[in-house]
């Protein structure tokens, strides 16, 4: 299906072909890459508007994730707006190119979809391989559909350049469910991507040579410390400029975008915390949950870097009961990785509503409503004492 | 959300079932309706069986679990009969449409249909994309079907979005986007239903 | 991708260009991601201490074939008028390249350690 038919204002595409659209309005000066299923889609079609002159980038077609990250790095501290886009175990082998962009402070933004890690192997969505980067220094943006991805990879291009923060960005959508499943995209005309993400602005490029500089010079115990003090201190900066650019967005497109979605949060008694396409699927049991008179209310988590414990803080300390949903066990023996954020972001609210974990769609296993309305109704049932029976539950696994 | 249409496609690999199910939400899109078509990934080979869906609705559709009880299930390989259970997680009403040239009473009886709970629908997709396409590839034939039994939009908006695709795709191969617009009015017109 | 007036701005603005990077710095008085923000830095860094052994000239032996001012990895050698003024040890790691690259039957250049009176070492130690 040739992709020029469909730049209309709304159209019905893939994942990934709206992270390619995305990607193509964006028109970053350098692309390298290497294809992984699921994200192959999204470098193939990218490498197609190179090939058929839509784009005038230039693409590194490299051996390696290990390179392709690489290769973006030298490309941005060159001076270059530049992407690549991965999944899964190619994530894992760019692990040390990860701390080494953020550290460099180079504002790359990559579309990661979301597929869980072997072994054993599994080529199906779950968050194993973003969750274990999520300490790597680079802002997350997680993506509930299509469309999210589309308008998260546009406003991670201003998130990261923001010379406040200048960080790589990484925007994930679920592998398969969301970067191959058709739904209706609204795209904004080429134009209006332009002047929303402006030019890019690298204060350091390498080859201005005029201005002689060194990136990713040694430095040891006198200044590597304050150094990630100030990397630190952007991550806590960049709280302010997402909900800035989420809203500058909304004025654009009528989709407004913040840290956290609370969906029916007003009056909940309980609450679901969900990230990605999980979120979707929640939202549907939440309606049917209301229809049948029952308090509940969803926290979707879209930015998980910087974690949003003060806002999450807010809306949870409201309620009776959390289940916070994970889709990646952190192997801690005390559940998954949101679960011990979301659980660290309660200890500082006064009223503290009891908390437990739901491990579920490990390596693409389905999570349909029934499920998650069974999740729903369980943590209805916690009193005091009883989380202690099972902080950690694994959900749709067979016994 | 009662009435968001649900649909199952099976098909071998290489058939197009992916393709029904994507061309069929793209027209659908185009009328206006909100749209979902995702396939089931598995061993990708030709002439394997796969399975694809579609949601379609009048409003957003949130869900994004499998489908599994789908009110409508498209079967484009007549070789299936006997070795898949199409009617799995079919709901009571549901409708069932068989590229086949057997007619729907037998086709009824060979599945082992016995009540009237779910709708047997026939079409003969094969021989129409061949009289009409010069090509054994039933998609386009199917979703031509598919459309007139889910009544998902009318037969003018299918073509109209169908023909302005297939030109991007075919515009070299006028005869050929005929033959397909063919197929799928021809389908639209005949599907007989048990 | 080359510097434009926005990027001359965000320059002004945000990144310490000229200043020097004191060894006390706080963290935000740093150029981010420890860029080192201009060119020739490496001459604010002598590499004179870490020399055990230095090369002593003998300017009556000295042919001023320049092999000694041609290897020497930190410019040590100081040349005027075509001819070899003696050596700047303020770089001098003490390498002994210069020793060795000495055509061996002129053999102007030796190596004696840190320790030893010497003279005829020119420059300033």
């Amino acid at each position: 299906m040739a992709l020029q038919e469909k730049l209309t204002k709304t159209a019905a595409l893939t994942g990934n072909e709206a992270a390619a659209q995305a990607m193509r309005q964006i028109h970053p000066d350098v692309v390298a890459a290497y294809p992984i299923t699921p994200q192959t889609e999204i470098v193939q079609l990218y490498s197609t508007f190179v090939n058929d002159g839509i784009v005038h980038t230039e693409y590194v077609a490299v051996e390696s994730e290990h390179s392709a990250l690489s290769a973006t790095i030298g490309a941005a501290a060159a001076g270059a707006r530049s992407m690549t886009a991965t999944s899964s175990n190619g994530l894992a082998y760019m692990w040390e190119m990860l701390y080494i962009a953020a550290g460099l402070r180079l504002p790359i933004v990559m579309p990661v979809v979301n597929r869980a890690l072997s072994g054993p192997i599994n080529i199906h969505c779950d968050h194993s391989d973003t969750m274990g980067a999520r300490d790597a220094g680079w802002i997350q943006i997680y993506s509930e559909n299509a469309q999210e991805m589309y308008d998260n990879l546009i406003q991670a291009v201003r998130i990261a350049e923001n010379p406040d923060i200048m960080l790589p960005v990484m925007v994930t959508m679920d592998g398969f469910i969301i970067s191959h499943g058709m739904e209706n995209v609204e795209l904004l005309p080429d134009r209006a991507v332009e002047e929303f993400i402006g030019e890019y602005r690298y204060p350091y490029a390498l080859l201005d040579i005029e201005n002689p500089r060194t990136i990713g010079p040694l430095t040891l115990q006198d200044f590597y410390f304050e150094h990630k003090r100030a990397q630190a201190d952007a991550v806590v900066k960049a709280k302010t400029v997402i909900l800035k650019v989420g809203e500058e967005y909304g004025q654009l497109t009528d989709r407004s975008y913040e840290l956290i979605e609370s969906y029916r949060m007003e009056d909940a008694e309980y609450a679901l915390v969900v990230l990605g396409s999980t979120a979707g699927t929640a939202k549907y049991v939440i309606d049917e949950l209301r229809q049948d008179g029952e308090k509940y209310g969803l926290v979707k988590i879209r930015v998980c870097r910087p974690f949003p414990a003060v806002r999450l803080g807010e809306v949870l300390s409201r309620v009776t009961a959390v289940g916070v949903m994970d889709r990646a066990d952190s192997f801690s023996g005390e559940g998954g990785p949101i679960f011990a954020e979301v659980r660290a972001a309660l200890y500082g609210v006064s009223h503290r509503p009891h908390c437990i974990n739901y491990i579920y769609g490990l390596g693409g296993r389905d999570i349909g409503p029934d499920l998650i309305r069974s999740a729903a109704l369980d943590i209805k049932s916690l009193k005091d004492g009883s989380e202690s029976d099972s902080l950690v539950r694994y959900l749709g696994v067979r016994e | 959300m009662t009435n968001m249409l649900e649909i199952r496609w099976h098909g071998r690999g290489g058939q197009g079932a992916k393709t029904a199910a994507l061309l069929l939400a793209e027209a659908a899109a185009a009328a206006g309706k909100h749209v979902q078509a995702f396939p089931e990934y598995g061993p990708e080979r030709m002439g394997a069986p796969v399975v694809s869906y579609n949601r379609i609705s009048d409003t957003p559709i949130t869900l994004h679990s499998a489908v599994l009880s789908p009110g409508y299930v498209a079967v484009l390989d007549p070789t299936f009969i006997g070795s898949i259970d199409f009617t799995a997680g079919m709901p009571e009403n549901g409708a069932l449409l068989v590229n086949t040239d057997t007619p729907a009473l037998q086709l009824r009886e060979r599945l082992g249909l016995q009540n009237d709970s779910i709708k047997v629908y026939t079409i003969d997709a094969t021989g129409i994309s061949e009289a009409n396409i010069g090509r054994p590839i039933p998609n386009t034939s199917m979703l031509g079907a598919m459309v007139a039994v889910a009544q998902v939009m009318e037969l003018d908006d299918l073509l109209q979005d169908t023909e302005r695709r297939l030109e991007k795709k075919f515009h070299d191969r006028p005869r050929l986007i005929q033959g397909n617009l063919a197929a799928i009015t021809q389908a639209y017109k005949e599907v007989e239903c048990r | 991708m080359t510097e434009s007036s926005q990027t001359k701005n965000l320059l002004k603005d945000h990144v310490i260009i000229d200043k020097a990077i004191e060894p006390n710095a706080g963290w935000r008085d740093l150029p981010i991601g420890a860029v080192i923000p201009k060119g020739g830095t490496s001459r604010q860094f002598t590499t004179g201490d870490w020399r055990t052994i230095r090369p002593v000239w003998s300017p009556e032996k000295c042919i001023h074939c320049h092999r000694c001012w041609l290897y020497c990895p930190d410019m040590c050698w100081v040349s005027e008028d075509k001819k070899i003024q003696g050596v700047d040890l303020t770089n001098c790691k003490g390498c002994g390249i210069c020793a060795n690259v000495c055509p061996t039957k002129v053999h102007a250049i030796e190596m004696h350690p840190e320790d030893t009176k010497t003279e005829h070492t020119a420059g300033e130690d």
